[in-house]
């Protein structure tokens, strides 16, 4: 250690040192402090300061890259899944639905939308995956799916030029509730349009009569009880993005 | 009579890295308790009897903690940039300036810090011959930056478990993870409160070399300076060293 040796000096040469480098540390405690209120004090970028809401933006591009289809959620045997799956959340589920009606809208192009039934969708090859669906809130549970793989679903009906933009929409039938997922995610291989939980048909609370299924986002994305599908290179609108989370929350 | 005799004790990088850990690393445990808020199901206890409750309802009342997720998340996911790299640049720095041989244990280290800690408890007199840290702090602060590499091992399984689903499973799956994230979380605000009182104790000389740098060393305490490992080590018997 080089700095090590002792020295001899005045009592005010001390003096002089400790003012100097408390001065310092008492400007760096300022600064702390009034960063912090500066911070909060930013214009709200969908309920968040703008500069955190810059930084969460700079996050996805940092970890989306580390994003492949070859890294795959974590599968589990049937055994493991539970049985009584958690509800979280109920919105976009209002009273007034009928399933017996309800048909998936996909908008190709504006004036351009396809409308799917159920039994149309179950005709396509069925994939299930049991894997440890995680809430943002800290929770999470193996649970056992059942559906359409999307990447299947796309090419059936013909959507290369959608899967091609940057993000999917999803919106419930009373658009309560909506989401918007980056196109990797959504053609992530474990991405299901699911309709079959336990191998038996969703229940209404879990989004019957079509929900998703995206092992690689949040329980916040997997929208339940899907009404509407379409494609933009735009973000499009999320509703817990609009309440201050990360607009990319994946995993 | 005027002068006195002063020896560099911290260097000024050291000094930095110090200093700006404390407000982020405080930044990060707040953010991450209104994180832990959403999912609070750790407790101390067996069956159905607990003994301590991670935490308890007054705790959130009185710190306003309750529905706070998505902002406790904004900030732990912004901070964490500041709480990795100050710590990844202290690692490099102690590694090229050598300072690391002053901080890591030695041989000695494990059997000494016992009687360091007799001697905090006054339960023996003399200290081991120590340079800048004595063995009880060796052990404690090269555990806190092993702590520090846990915590972001730790927090990065959980933030992005599928991603780095290796890391993941190394650290016992996503639910484990997150039990080790906030156990290490209790050892730092432990580690907080131990070195804070330990600070205090050992007096201002001590608490100045971490603001500017230099210790003065008193006038009636015996300095033997040794020639061992690197030519100009000073060995101190200092007992208000800290």
């Amino acid at each position: 250690m080089k700095n090590n040796t002792e020295k001899l000096v005045t009592k005010s040469h001390i003096r002089n040192r400790t003012i100097f480098s408390f001065s310092v540390l008492a400007l760096f405690s300022v600064f702390i402090f009034f960063g912090w209120r500066w911070l909060h004090n930013q214009p709200d970028d969908n309920g968040t300061p703008k500069p955190v809401r810059n930084v969460l933006n700079f996050d996805e591009s940092v970890f989306g890259n580390f994003l492949s289809n070859d890294h795959l959620a974590k599968t589990f045997p049937v055994s493991a899944a539970v049985k009584n799956v958690r509800v979280n959340g109920s919105e976009g589920m209002s009273d007034d639905f009928d399933p017996a009606s309800w048909k998936l809208k996909v908008a190709r192009k504006p004036g351009d939308t396809l409308l799917i039934t159920l039994d149309e969708i179950k005709k396509l090859p069925k994939t299930e995956i049991i894997f440890d669906f995680k809430c943002i809130e800290g929770w999470s549970q193996v649970t056992h799916w059942g559906g359409v793989k999307f990447s299947d679903f796309a090419k059936k009906y013909g959507l290369d030029d959608q899967t091609a933009m940057k993000y999917m929409g999803l919106i419930t039938p009373d658009a309560g509730y909506y989401v918007g997922i980056d196109m990797p995610s959504v053609m992530h291989p474990q991405t299901l349009l699911c309709y079959e939980m336990n191998g038996k048909p969703l229940p209404m609370n879990q989004g019957a009569p079509l929900r998703l299924i995206i092992p690689v986002k949040y329980g916040i994305k997997h929208l339940k009880r899907i009404g509407t599908m379409f494609f933009s290179n735009e973000r499009p609108p999320d509703y817990w993005y609009e309440r201050g989370y990360d607009y990319f929350s994946g995993l | 009579m005027a002068n006195k005799k002063i020896v560099q004790k911290h260097p000024l990088a050291i000094r930095w890295f110090h200093w700006i850990n404390f407000p982020v690393l405080a930044i990060m445990v707040w953010s991450g308790v209104l994180i832990y808020w959403s999912n609070d199901v750790y407790r101390v206890g067996w069956g159905d009897k607990t003994i301590l409750k991670f935490f308890p309802d007054s705790f959130y009342k009185a710190f306003h903690i309750p529905f706070r997720l998505a902002e406790g998340m904004s900030l732990h996911f912004m901070f964490m940039w500041f709480f990795a790299i100050n710590g990844l640049l202290y690692i490099l720095f102690l590694v090229f300036s050598g300072e690391w041989r002053l901080i890591v244990p030695n041989k000695n280290s494990f059997k000494e810090s016992w009687q360091v800690i007799l001697h905090d408890m006054h339960l023996r007199r003399a200290l081991p011959l120590q340079k800048k840290y004595n063995a009880a702090q060796r052990i404690a602060y090269t555990g806190v930056i092993i702590m520090g590499i846990g915590s972001l091992l730790t927090g990065l399984a959980i933030y992005k478990p599928v991603q780095f689903h290796i890391l993941c499973a190394m650290l016992g799956g996503y639910e484990w993870a997150r039990v080790e994230h906030f156990i290490l979380t209790i050892l730092f605000t432990l580690f907080f409160l131990v070195h804070v009182i330990q600070v205090i104790i050992a007096g201002w000389n001590n608490f100045r070399g971490m603001v500017a740098g230099f210790e003065v060393i008193p006038e009636t305490k015996t300095v033997i300076t040794e020639h061992t490992e690197t030519s100009s080590d000073t060995v101190k018997t200092n007992p208000d060293e800290k």
